[in-house]
């Protein structure tokens, strides 16, 4: 049923996707984790003018699908003619940029939750000892207490990045023909889906794999010893 | 304003299809994850490395894929079975992909529920004379279950927004209907703020209903 003249074939047009997927998943993935820092920082900000919106947006990119926030960015922002007309507009019609977009914007959302909680777990005697050794707040706040959440992280942010990978496939719909795309329209010419999809699929798996192992080499060098893999469940 | 009401009740008839694949997939997903984690205390070796790398390759893999794997794949499976173009219906190949992606992370959940039941109850349960197998259904599988309710909760969060994806198949559940009346209105912004409402909305309410449901299943605990 399956043919192998096929795989050959679909191999070299699925990895014509496979820059796109690369690019994607990792603008994404860095603007999420950029992004992600400010709004965790808000979410456990004693300001409720800072901690009532970033929660707001938490739960409502939380609350709804990828897809509908992808559409919104896309088709929807192209319906206000002020966006249309703005300085913007040359970013937002195209659908790689709105694809980086909502995918970072989700990410960060997620992510943002993630990096409140390894706040909250810092413990308060160390602000005490900071300021009782005359540490400034700006160094308290990247020599003590950011190197110390990033690093309990490591293993999250690894599995945010596999998280960000699959959603790339999401733009697709959008137009972009990264692997699933070329492998969606690979499929209507050939009518060999099990062949192209089992290639991307594997495609997928190598990537994920070079990541969890980029990941584990960072862990290995700057993770903190003994603290735990991340919790199974998805959040995508 | 009155645009959205023109369109609400297709809309709402949507909703009801994005919770049926929801639901669909949800317990369809928790059977295959009981089956697995119960083959994977039981079973012999060969079975143990089935299952992880199922649940392995599955979370490496985008939904979207798998989606289309099942909607194409099942397509060229029942043409060359009747010999002619058959498509295969949406909303089970929507069941079936997102069913083989829940199962995935569920028997993760209940694997790491099943750790935390103690030692001790199977020991009880075993000296009571209870076959391991009983000991499983009665006494571990209950407290299994209202151990992995937070995880179990968090997944039907997950599955109702994957649900979106098979509006890419055609199937006419609440995004596919927000992407239908977007084009005949032209006001993509309108109906998919709207759409994504209707999904925060019965987001929230579940969250409502897990947190009750976990207050329920601690009890006693």
């Amino acid at each position: 049923m399956m043919s192998p003249d096929i795989f050959i074939k679909a191999a070299p047009v699925v990895l014509q996707g496979l820059q796109l997927t690369l690019i994607i998943t990792i603008a994404s993935f860095l603007l999420g984790q950029l992004l992600a820092l400010p709004l965790g920082l808000a979410r456990q900000a004693s300001s409720p003018l800072l901690r009532w919106p970033a929660a707001i947006y938490t739960f409502l990119i939380r609350g709804s699908p990828l897809l509908v926030q992808l559409f919104i960015i896309y088709y929807g922002l192209g319906q206000i003619p002020a966006i249309r007309n703005s300085i913007l507009w040359p970013i937002l019609r195209e659908p790689l940029y709105c694809g980086i977009i909502a995918i970072s914007l989700n990410s960060a959302a997620y992510m943002a939750e993630v990096v409140a909680g390894a706040l909250r777990r810092v413990p308060e005697g160390q602000t005490e000892a900071c300021i009782s050794l005359g540490i400034s707040r700006r160094h308290r706040f990247t020599d003590v207490l950011l190197p110390q959440v990033y690093r309990e992280l490591l293993p999250n942010i690894g599995n945010e990045i596999i998280l960000v990978l699959k959603s790339s496939s999401l733009a697709s719909a959008v137009t972009i023909m990264e692997i699933t795309g070329v492998a969606r329209a690979f499929t209507a010419r050939t009518f060999a889906p099990f062949e192209v999809f089992i290639t991307a699929g594997i495609l997928y798996l190598a990537i994920g794999f070079a990541f969890t192992f980029l990941f584990r080499l960072l862990e290995r060098r700057y993770g903190i010893t003994g603290t735990r893999t991340p919790a199974p469940e998805a959040s995508a | 304003m009155s645009v959205i009401l023109t369109y609400l009740p297709h809309l709402l008839q949507g909703l009801v299809v994005t919770l049926q694949v929801a639901a669909g997939s949800f317990v369809i997903g928790l059977l295959i994850a009981v089956l697995a984690v119960f083959g994977w205390n039981f079973g012999p070796r060969p079975l143990r490395w089935f299952i992880s790398a199922y649940v392995t390759v599955v979370r490496g893999l985008p939904e979207l894929l798998i989606i289309f794997l099942v909607f194409y794949g099942g397509t060229v499976l029942l043409s060359g079975a009747f010999g002619t173009y058959v498509e295969v219906n949406a909303l089970t190949a929507g069941i079936c992909a997102l069913s083989v992606v829940s199962g995935a992370y569920l028997t993760e959940i209940l694997r790491g529920a099943l750790l935390t039941v103690p030692q001790g109850q199977w020991e009880a349960a075993t000296s009571l004379g209870l076959s391991r197998m009983t000991a499983f259904r009665d006494v571990v599988l209950p407290q299994m279950l209202s151990y992995a309710v937070p995880g179990l909760g968090n997944q039907w969060l997950v599955i109702l927004k994957e649900s979106a994806l098979v509006s890419i198949i055609g199937l006419e559940e609440l995004m596919r209907k927000g992407v239908v009346a977007a084009g005949a209105t032209h006001s993509p912004m309108t109906f998919y703020l709207t759409v994504g409402a209707l999904y925060v909305a019965i987001t929230g309410v579940s969250t409502l209903i897990i947190g009750a449901a976990d207050r329920r299943a601690a009890r006693g605990r």
